[in-house]
């Protein structure tokens, strides 16, 4: 007899395959990263030796409020058919259901933006030496801003005018993320070691993987139940 | 062992009855201490050698401080009994002290803006302690955002119970983070921190304020409280006597 998935993988693949079938879901927070980087030297003027001192931080920026734009899609389908409330009364830990769900999200949101990065990097004229850690702190920095995330997420999912409440319970959260995340990207366009940066950033990543999920689905008990 | 006393503390009409006496009390003990500390040490504490009289504003801008963050925390912990026990007032105090908190940033915000032109020449920097209490007030705002948009009361105070707890968390995340970014830029120009070098002149005002202002929030903490309890309990027997003047004389004491 075959063994059957556990409920991890069979949550992950679910979410990715349902993820996939909505590529034009995928494609919106890149196209925003894209459009709204583009903006920057359309507002500020092209001068490169501002638009150096500056990308990192843009950069930074920009990829936080795509991946706050996207945050709200997390729960919000399963929410609505009934599937949430399936996986809330399954004997199954609820942690690991929301793991699955968080890293099915990374990869179809986190993942991508950090990828086309470098290219915004290129747009912004980044010194060639920050582009990997512009990368690795994405890396980090987007799947603890999909954990932390989802916390928001799940509080908000029971709204029906969710809206901008979302960016500002999580916002706040994110500022730690963002301020090591920018200072690697702009160490190293200066030449120096980001190592400290990025530790941190796991660090974040390591506690939030630990405690966020936890959260998620207190949170998700009380939206649902609400 | 007998934990009916524990148990009263969570009825909502105990807490009504029994603050009915304090609040006279709190009233005249903070006008009292608010009174005499603002006229010492706007009046009688010694000038300081480098800011002269613009520092007087630490009257107000550091008590108020101590009393935002310790706020955050008694909100905080206010959600954790809630959530764990299940109780309605700690819910009531959690969503009493949220407002008031925000309020209590923003008067710091405003009272260290006006501190910082004449002192450092300017409304605003970007440096850690500055940078970290910013974010507190945004995170303030979003425990109330967070009250004011579910339909089910309940619901409203489980949720806001949980982002307090998460903010937690993350608020000496935010402060050490800070504090590494800052220094991360730029040297520190002037740290204000000399705390511990304050003259006992000027210690003596500072102490006193701050027992008042932590007296004055006692109070208004309590009196949102009550005006919560009302609003929630609004349709039990004993608020409908209050309302309308009744007096039973069945009354059990409590």
């Amino acid at each position: 007899m075959a063994k059957s998935p556990s409920l991890f993988t069979a949550t992950f693949r679910r979410d990715l395959l349902l993820a996939f079938r909505h590529k034009g879901e995928m494609i919106n927070p890149l196209v925003f990263f894209l459009i709204a980087i583009s903006m920057i030297p359309l507002g500020l003027g092209p001068d490169k030796d501002l638009l150096m001192r500056i990308a990192p931080g843009i950069l930074w920026v920009m990829a936080l409020l795509a991946t706050l734009l996207s945050l709200d899609n997390l729960f919000r389908s399963d929410f609505d058919d009934g599937t949430l409330e399936q996986l809330l009364i399954s004997p199954h830990p609820l942690y690991l259901s929301m793991l699955a769900k968080v890293l099915a999200y990374w990869i179809a949101t986190g993942l991508p933006l950090m990828l086309m990065s470098p290219l915004l990097g290129v747009m912004l004229s980044l010194p060639s030496g920050a582009f990997i850690a512009l990368c690795s702190s994405l890396l980090l920095g987007t799947a603890a801003m999909s954990l932390i995330g989802a916390v928001g997420a799940a509080l908000t999912v029971g709204l029906r005018k969710g809206g901008l409440l979302i960016s500002l319970i999580v916002m706040p959260l994110y500022v730690p993320i963002l301020i090591f995340g920018a200072s690697a990207v702009a160490e190293a366009a200066l030449g120096n070691p980001f190592n400290m940066q990025l530790a941190v950033l796991g660090a974040i990543l390591v506690m939030a993987l630990v405690l966020a999920p936890l959260a998620t689905a207190g949170a998700l008990r009380v939206s649902v139940n609400g | 062992m007998n934990w009916q006393w524990f148990h009263r503390l969570g009825s909502p009409r105990w807490f009504y009855e029994k603050t009915d006496a304090w609040v006279p009390w709190l009233l005249i003990l903070a006008w009292g201490l608010l009174l005499t500390g603002t006229v010492w040490g706007l009046g009688f504490a010694p000038m300081d050698a480098k800011q002269k009289d613009s520092y007087r504003i630490l009257y107000v801008h550091a008590p108020v401080a101590f009393i935002s963050m310790a706020c955050y925390y008694l909100m905080a912990i206010a959600g954790a009994i809630g959530l764990i026990w299940k109780m309605k007032l700690p819910y009531m105090v959690m969503k009493s002290a949220a407002p008031i908190g925000f309020a209590f940033t923003v008067i710091v915000l405003a009272t260290g803006s006006i501190w910082g032109r004449p002192t450092w020449g300017t409304w605003w920097e970007w440096d850690g302690r500055m940078t970290s209490y910013l974010v507190l007030s945004f995170l303030y705002l979003g425990v109330i955002a967070l009250q004011n948009a579910f339909q089910s009361r309940d619901t409203a105070d489980k949720a806001s119970a949980i982002l307090a707890l998460v903010g937690t968390v993350n608020i000496p995340i935010i402060y050490k983070s800070v504090d590494w970014w800052y220094t991360l830029h730029q040297p520190a120009t002037l740290k204000l921190t000399g705390e511990s070098t304050i003259h006992v002149s000027m210690l003596y005002p500072l102490f006193t304020m701050i027992v008042g202002f932590y007296v004055f929030f006692t109070l208004v903490l309590i009196l949102f409280t009550r005006t919560e309890i009302l609003r929630r309990e609004s349709r039990t027997q004993w608020v409908k006597d209050l309302a309308t003047g009744t007096v039973r004389k069945d009354e059990v004491a409590s």
